[in-house]
């Protein structure tokens, strides 16, 4: 692309410019985050004198760095076991929805079932078409799943969009691999785990991958699903601390108010920070499932 | 095709048919069940007489809506969140992308893009919880407005309804627009470097080039990002206005999603509530097919 651009005086003007911008853009996206995270480490004291961007850690010589907010964050258990219960959540719902997935994607990319059709119009409708939260919400009270554990597994594991794209990975194969395994005898099942799952597994990676970063997200099924503050998820817990500003689920004297806000810092830091150093090295498996969403199944 | 067809289909391909039998139940289950719930709508539902013995109301749900005051609040709120989403988040990514294109420096476009990728990766409930320390009377944005005197004396901007929709708005842009440029940069990388050539040898600049190749070239997605957005319309982001509103500003905040929210599963009201979330689904799934439509008469693409 390079040798196609002449470089004319209005050239360098711009792009001069666009450096320029983009450094700028660079840092919006990057400052928040900073200002957070150094304010974790400052003084509350000279954190409330202070006004505006927090570019570097408070401190002086009377007011040192603090690690107290980590140490009340990592002292709470509501917290410790919202990360458990996630961690847990997103195990094995990820497990699950690949297992539906992966089954779903490979009986559709079969030739020749005469029903197939008729499932496909039957999947499909649901893409465009659903109840709505009320009558959703009635269905999973009626089935038992309020106030349970499974209902952050369950419910939302088959995601007809993901369905197809594994179908269209799985027709993508080379056909005469399939054929020389049955010319060996290997049947339906054999044919599932020893030829198809090899050659399609970086296409369930990527979903699989895409589902855990959602449901480590979600919090608003949590929210309406669950009372019991045992199964609440991170992010459930998250809202009370930072949204509600609810101080009962953190256990601190009314005299540490002060660390009210240095406390909320922390919580951000210790929430944001697990995927923050993951996502540079798997950011090319979410690349990748942004360009196969988009394309037509 | 005849019975006997559909018998050695089966018999030929049980084992296939086993496993699928498990998705279509799971599906029937999770969301045809609730399409079931429709019948709601029409009803004064309680959960103890359930959908089949609930008093019926017939289109009451949905007169009492269309006649309240909330009504009209609802749809400009929806709408206005919709439309300003669209208009500034839809662009954005495209131009972010191409200013990326025009970078040489390939160490330079990979650091900006990966730092600008990062925001996407924050979960709703912290950014809002960051949203709101920022936008208190002592936070990180009020103390900017205030020096540089938009702000006559600090305040916390989310008790003031006319600042809601553009917090909204600029959060969003600020977590989206650089994970939204993914596609349309690669869609960048895959146009034919011949074209770039024919264009230059032609006489055409920089900026021509990018007028008359690198915009075509990108027309096909940017077209169905657009159908998907326009379908969207209705479906605001609707995890986020929860977490964000409270009574003082529900003039500018209380969308339909947020509205069906808390009359349906904070009030128990929830054959009204379906009634409005039906409403609101139907008219979604209009204006996607008049998009799909426009999109299929005056261009080359359509989502279906």
């Amino acid at each position: 692309m390079k040798s196609f651009i002449v470089k004319t005086p209005a050239r360098r003007v711009f792009e001069v410019f666009n450096y320029v911008f983009l450094v700028c853009f660079a840092l919006v996206c990057l400052m928040p985050v900073l200002h957070v995270i150094f304010a974790s480490f400052s003084d509350p004291t000279l954190m409330a004198q202070h006004s505006g961007l927090i570019w570097k850690p408070l401190f002086d010589e009377t007011h040192p760095l603090t690690l107290y907010g980590y140490k009340m964050v990592f002292g709470n258990d509501s917290l410790l076991m919202g990360y458990a219960n996630t961690i847990f959540y997103c195990a094995l719902g990820g497990a699950f929805s690949t297992i539906l997935c992966t089954m779903g994607g490979f009986v559709l990319s079969r030739k020749g079932l005469v029903l197939k059709k008729y499932i496909m119009i039957f999947l499909t409708i649901t893409m465009f078409f659903n109840g709505g939260m009320i009558p959703t919400y009635m269905v999973i009270k009626k089935i038992g799943l309020l106030n349970n554990r499974l209902v952050m597994i369950i419910p939302n594991a088959v995601n007809v969009m993901s369905l197809v794209i594994i179908r269209t990975a799985i027709q993508g194969m080379p056909t005469s691999l399939e054929e020389s395994a049955r010319l060996d005898g290997a049947g339906n099942f054999t044919i599932l785990f020893k030829i198809v799952i090899p050659l399609v597994k970086a296409t369930v990676a990527v979903l699989a991958l895409q589902y855990v970063l959602m449901k480590w997200n979600a919090y608003f099924e949590a929210m309406i699903y669950l009372n019991d503050r045992k199964m609440y998820p991170l992010q459930v817990i998250l809202r009370e601390i930072l949204v509600e500003s609810d101080s009962s689920s953190l256990t601190y004297d009314a005299e540490l108010a002060q660390y009210a806000d240095l406390i909320e810092y922390c919580t951000i830091v210790v929430a944001i920070l697990p995927v923050f150093c993951f996502y540079p090295f798997i950011l090319k498996y979410f690349t990748k499932g942004m360009m196969i969403g988009s394309l037509k199944g | 095709m005849r019975w006997i067809d559909f018998k050695r289909d089966f018999r030929m391909n049980k084992g296939l048919y086993a496993l699928i039998v498990p998705i279509v139940i799971y599906i029937f289950i999770f969301n045809y069940l609730p399409m079931g719930g429709i019948i709601m709508c029409f009803e004064r539902f309680s959960p103890k007489n359930g959908v089949f013995f609930s008093e019926w109301v017939g289109l009451k749900h949905f007169i009492d809506f269309f006649s309240t005051y909330y009504f009209w609040r609802l749809m400009r709120n929806t709408l206005l969140l919709s439309i300003y989403g669209l208009l500034w988040g839809y662009p954005a990514p495209i131009i972010y992308a191409l200013l990326l294109n025009e970078l040489e420096n390939e160490y330079f476009k990979k650091a900006v893009q990966v730092i600008s990728y990062m925001p996407n990766f924050i979960s709703t409930v912290v950014i809002c919880g960051i949203i709101i320390d920022f936008v208190s009377s002592d936070g990180l944005i009020t103390d900017m407005l205030v020096a540089i005197g938009f702000l006559d004396s600090p305040k916390n901007l989310l008790s003031v309804s006319g600042y809601f929709r553009t917090i909204m708005i600029a959060s969003d842009l600020w977590q989206q627009v650089g994970f939204g440029s993914i596609l349309f940069l690669a869609t960048l990388t895959g146009i034919d470097q011949e074209l770039y050539e024919a264009a230059l040898i032609d006489g055409a600049g920089r900026w021509k080039q990018t007028i008359h190749v690198t915009i075509p070239g990108l027309m096909p997605v940017i077209t169905i990002m657009l159908i998907q957005r326009v379908g969207g319309l209705l479906g605001t982001n609707m995890e986020k206005i929860i977490l964000l509103y409270n009574p003082l500003i529900y003039e500018t905040a209380d969308t339909i999603g947020s509205f069906v929210y808390r009359k349906g599963l904070q009030e128990a009201n929830y054959g009204y509530s379906s009634a409005v979330g039906m409403f609101n689904s139907i008219v979604g799934l209009i204006l996607l097919c008049i998009a799909n439509g426009i999109a299929r008469k005056y261009g080359e693409t359509s989502l279906f």
